[in-house]
């Protein structure tokens, strides 16, 4: 099934590129203009390039190109065609195995909107309580795991096997709307399966927006934080730039001052978890030392997490510097007045 | 045996003695999958005076006499085969010494693991010992009797080998120290310059006299813990793994574990591999020396090191680690044994291939945890089955895979570890002849009447 799914990628359009931002920007190569543009030319005709080797998969090249035109999905893509690993075979087979669907298919009843996903993040089920959430119902499971994550494994082919399925099960709750806890599904049904030309029969809702706009409801009740927060950017981000502008609105709303650092906005740092899985764990330290550093030399107080992978990534390290790791939705509890839940 | 009862009861006190049903029940029987046998009494002495007594007495009744930790061995090492007294060593508990600058405690035989650890932690935060993945209620002189293995075995050896003097009660009843204990009040040698009597009495099951004191090497108990888990997908190259992240010489412990559920865990061999240090770059330059010891396999996509979140270290770190525990009730059923023979490292990959057909062939689910003992030069290679207590035919079934799996150890050249009955039968069937010899003359020398913990290391 999942040869059906192509991705559509405007080769033209990316050759005529005036910047080739997207290898030029990279915060992992060290690419000028021309080699940046030789190396794309190569990527395009299927030829082998550095960049399939070298890519460590920040999605950053997704946000970097001005024209939407994906070239981070066509690096995924060259690396599952060679066989390239962009990790080691056995970690690469763990995380394909963590979302496998196997088993007996879940009960899938119609539930009550709106709805709420949470990936496949059981322990973020405790989270969803108080005003900002009230009446929602809850999905969570392996059965709507988003699968985004094997871009990060050169699998694109997993995923294009298993979102259909993962989308007929959220569509069988009766969905219309989709509430996306954690970005990497919201990127998925806004910016991945379109590129592939998958359908999505339902908004999603980022959860940026979602809070937001429930702020609003609770306008009245909102106590100025006057915290001084970091926010750590999640690499799903990099699929839907366009949502970014949530963090700001939110942070104006309750009163927090996000602090000026050079890790953020377009030059965040992953979390990089991943990377240390791909087999680069002195560079996963070294990337984790500087941008906690910054936010701390920032004087940041809170440090903002929109994804919970990275809240599990960073968080230590962040408490270590004698900093607070909050996640959104418990920063937006604690504007209103309410008890956030933190790990 | 009139009058039993009555002679026990002046020895330690009517309170600490018992032939009642409820406790010949809990006495009869260990968590495992062996069939449980009745003692006729059960006495808890609080002295090595009261032990010598009782020896003495059994000595002249010919009654059988086994002496208890925890019974936590779970194979039925510390069952009443032939039924005479249990000796349950609990009240002898007292933490006697701990001697800072030469780094051992001496402990009565009744101490815990659990109270040496919060002992040392409250007293001595410098100082620990190698505490077993069992749980907290494992008496120390029981793991060490068994041979067992704990969180400083990749650097020191069987617990056993930390063992550094002992107090046994003889089968006659004469009390005897082993090792420096025996000329000094310094307990620091189990052994050497002297003979090393030790041998009589570590790994004999109680079979040879009862331990009532052990002197147990300290080590330093460093400010920080830390783990990393390399994984591969290819059992052939654990092995070379382990010898690679062993050379390095400075981890605290290997273990090897995978199992088929979660699915995120099947076909992966997980190594961990332990660090401490007294700062943030003392670990991270270990850790580092752990990376560069295998970062071929890294390159080569064979292997790397997984990302722990911070909920998952410090299950990791827990001393025992208690999750194991849950494994033991995955069918709900309350039940597990593993078998955990002692095998070369570089039997690591047969070993895994033909305890899972094991598993295959009698339809259980596993799960393989194993510890790297020494620098690498052996491994316990548990290999566990959980089993359900109200599914006989399930109990069966895992007590056949079980020894399956002992004469699959002996087969790669291994040895069954605390090895129930019909498993020292098959190590003895295998023996040199005449060390088996010895073992038979030793104890008859010792016990003549063969009353210590009869059925256990018979040779005839």
């Amino acid at each position: 099934m999942c040869f059906i799914f192509r991705l559509s990628f405007d080769a033209d359009t990316c050759l005529a590129c005036p910047s080739f931002d997207c290898l030029v920007k990279c915060q992992y190569l060290d690419l000028g203009f021309a080699e940046a543009r030789r190396e794309i030319r190569k990527i395009i005709s299927g030829e082998d390039s550095p960049v399939l080797h070298s890519c460590k998969t920040c999605y950053a090249c997704e946000e970097y190109c001005r024209y939407g035109n994906h070239p981070f999905y066509l690096i995924v893509e060259r690396q599952e065609e060679k066989q390239i690993l962009p990790a080691p075979r056995p970690i690469i087979k763990r995380w394909i195995q963590t979302g496998e669907l196997t088993g007996k298919e879940p009960e899938i009843k119609p539930v009550k909107e709106p709805v709420i996903s949470l990936c496949f993040f059981p322990q973020l089920v405790p989270l969803i309580q108080g005003k900002l959430f009230e009446g929602l119902s809850i999905i969570c499971g392996r059965h709507v795991f988003c699968n985004v994550v094997y871009l990060h494994f050169g699998k694109p082919s997993v995923i294009k096997e298993r979102v259909p399925v993962i989308i007929e099960n959220i569509v069988k709750y009766g969905v219309k709307e989709l509430i996306c806890f954690h970005d990497e599904c919201y990127g998925l049904f806004k910016s991945l399966a379109p590129a592939y030309g998958i359908k999505v029969p339902f908004k999603p809702i980022h959860l940026f927006e979602y809070l937001y706009n429930k702020l609003r409801e609770y306008e009245k009740m909102i106590k100025p934080l006057n915290f001084k927060v970091a926010y750590q950017r999640n690499c799903s981000t990099r699929l839907t730039p366009d949502k970014e502008h949530f963090v700001d609105d939110i942070f104006e709303l309750i009163g927090v001052k996000r602090v000026e650092r050079k890790y953020d906005r377009e030059n965040a740092l992953c979390c990089a978890g991943i990377i240390k899985e791909l087999g680069y764990p002195e560079l996963s330290e070294e990337l984790q030392r500087k941008n906690v550093e910054d936010m701390k030399k920032a004087d940041a107080e809170y440090v903002v997490f929109n994804c919970p992978a990275c809240y599990f990534t960073l968080a230590e390290k962040v408490k270590r510097l004698g900093m607070k790791p909050i996640l959104m939705s418990e920063l937006c509890k604690l504007a209103i007045g309410e008890k956030p839940v933190l790990f | 045996m009139s009058g039993i009862y009555e002679a026990l009861a002046k020895i330690v006190g009517e309170k600490y003695v018992s032939n009642r049903m409820e406790e010949k029940y809990f006495y009869s029987r260990d968590q495992g999958l062996t069939e449980p046998c009745k003692p006729d009494y059960i006495v808890l002495p609080k002295t090595v005076d009261e032990v010598q007594a009782i020896v003495k007495l059994a000595c002249k009744e010919k009654i059988p006499i086994v002496v208890r930790g925890a019974g936590l061995a779970l194979t039925g090492l510390v069952r009443p085969l032939k039924g005479g007294i249990v000796l349950d060593l609990k009240r002898m508990d007292k933490i006697l010494e701990v001697n800072e600058k030469s780094r051992y405690a001496i402990i009565e035989a009744g101490v815990t693991t659990g109270k040496l650890k919060a002992y040392l932690e409250h007293y001595h935060p410098s100082l620990r010992f190698s505490i077993p993945d069992a749980p907290p209620s494992a008496t120390v002189a029981g793991n060490v009797v068994i041979h067992g293995q704990g969180r400083l075995t990749q650097q020191y050896g069987f617990n056993s080998d930390m063992v550094c003097g002992l107090e046994v009660v003889l089968p006659c009843g004469d009390v005897c120290r082993i090792g420096s204990c025996s000329i000094s009040p310094y307990w620091f040698s189990k052994g050497p310059p002297l003979p090393d009597l030790s041998g009589l009495f570590l790994g004999w099951f109680g079979t040879t006299g009862i331990i009532t004191k052990i002197g147990i090497k300290l080590y330093p108990n460093k400010k920080i813990r830390d783990v990393e888990i390399f994984v591969t997908d290819d059992e052939n190259l654990v092995p070379d793994i382990i010898a690679r992240i062993t050379y390095t010489e400075i981890v605290e412990d290997v273990n090897v574990w995978t199992q088929p559920y979660p699915l995120i865990y099947r076909g992966i061999h997980h190594i961990t591999a332990y660090v401490t240090g007294d700062s943030e770059e003392e670990i991270e330059f270990k850790k580092k020396m752990v990376i560069d010891s295998v970062r071929d396999y890294i390159k080569r996509k064979e292997g790397g090191f997984i990302f722990l979140t911070p909920d998952i270290k410090p299950v990791l770190l827990e001393m025992p680690q208690s999750s194991l525990t849950r494994f033991a009730d995955v069918k709900r059923g309350g039940g597990f044994q593993y078998a955990g023979p002692i095998i070369p490292i570089e039997k690591y990959p047969e070993a895994y291939r033909r305890m899972v057909e094991v598993a295959e062939k009698y339809k259980t689910t596993w799960a393989i945890a194993s510890r790297v003992i020494g620098r690498g030069h052996c491994m316990m290679f548990g290999f566990s089955f959980p089993f359900s207590r109200i599914d006989p035919s399930d109990m069966e079934r895992v007590k056949k895979a079980l020894h399956e799996c002992d004469l699959i150890a002996l087969e790669l050249g291994g040895v069954p570890w605390k090895a129930e009955i019909p498993a020292q039968q098959e190590i003895l069937k295998r023996m040199d002849q005449n060390t088996r010899k010895l073992i038979g003359q030793i104890k008859k020398l010792l016990d003549p009447y063969g009353i210590m913990n009869p059925g256990n290391w018979e040779v005839d």
